[in-house]
């Protein structure tokens, strides 16, 4: 009963959050709403006995991945959002139509696909300890393999994050709708 | 309490998510409506985790975790960098590529 009532005000949390995240029109409520989201989640995987879950969730997600996301708005804010005007029509109303397909053949695979009930709760399932354990001995490799991931993604952050050398990019200036065009000989003798 | 539930509610915040990639022309909400679909992802391993007294769902949410945050540290910096050179983050406007 408990759980019930608490499922039922996570779920309205969260589900008002993933709204907040796609209908808000500045990018830093989107932010906030996702927060929400990601906290009312937290919760919820208290209650499904995944405690390290929760705690990754909140540390790495709330904790790591939102103030990425804040800080790279507080960098991009600023740039006035030019409207090109060239939207398509129907996109809007095709992704409703998509995106109600989807959820009903998802709910309705929720309540039919599964067929045995749920099992009685496990002590120490999803203690820190537990899963340590598993990612150590039966999930050894993917667990190093995932260490080649996030050095990978350490190394492409640095080199993105290189101002390039001069004259390579391409648009070479922001402003360069504003110049007339120029040839690109005297580009060149300019540099 | 059923595992269901839980799972509904996953498809909610996947479709909530997919809505936003599908409609929604700023970069950064686009970022922000892929990790939706990430976590309700997530939400669906741990339910069924506890459904089944098994452990590799919560070991695959932590291996969702490593790739949404390498995935975002990545995609932050294109954003950046997109921004910086072309001063806009409106996926519209980023139409180099358009024959």
């Amino acid at each position: 009963m408990g759980e019930a009532v608490l499922f039922g005000i996570l779920s309205v949390t969260a589900l008002a959050g993933g709204v907040g995240v796609i209908a808000s029109r500045s990018p830093v409520h989107s932010a906030i709403s996702l927060l929400a989201v990601l906290g009312s989640l937290a919760i919820l995987y208290l209650l499904l006995l995944a405690p390290f879950v929760a705690v990754l969730q909140i540390f790495l997600y709330a904790g790591a991945i939102l103030v990425l996301f804040l800080f790279v708005i507080m960098l991009v804010h600023g740039h006035p959002l030019a409207r090109t005007g060239e939207r398509l029509a129907w996109q809007r109303p095709l992704a409703l139509a998509l995106s109600a397909l989807l959820f009903l053949s998802q709910g309705y695979v929720s309540f039919r696909g599964l067929t045995s009930a749920r099992a009685e709760p496990q002590e120490g399932l999803g203690t820190v300890q537990e899963v340590g354990r598993a990612l150590f001995t039966t999930y050894l490799l993917p667990f190093e393999l995932a260490s080649v991931i996030l050095l990978v993604g350490i190394v492409a952050a640095v080199v993105l994050g290189k101002p390039l050398p001069r004259g390579t990019a391409f648009p070479p200036e922001p402003q360069r709708a504003e110049r007339p065009l120029s040839p690109v000989g005297a580009r060149e003798g300019e540099g | 309490m059923s595992t269901a539930w839980y799972l509904l509610l996953s498809a909610a915040l996947f479709t909530l998510g997919l809505l936003g990639v599908l409609v929604r022309r700023n970069a950064l909400i686009l970022f922000m409506s892929i990790e939706l679909m990430l976590n309700a992802v997530n939400l669906s391993f741990v339910a069924l985790s506890r459904h089944m007294n098994d452990l590799a769902g919560q070991v695959a949410v932590f291996f969702v975790f490593v790739v949404a945050a390498t995935e975002v540290v990545v995609g932050l910096a294109m954003i950046v960098e997109v921004a910086r050179s072309r001063a806009t983050v409106d996926i519209d406007d980023i139409n180099l590529l358009k024959g």
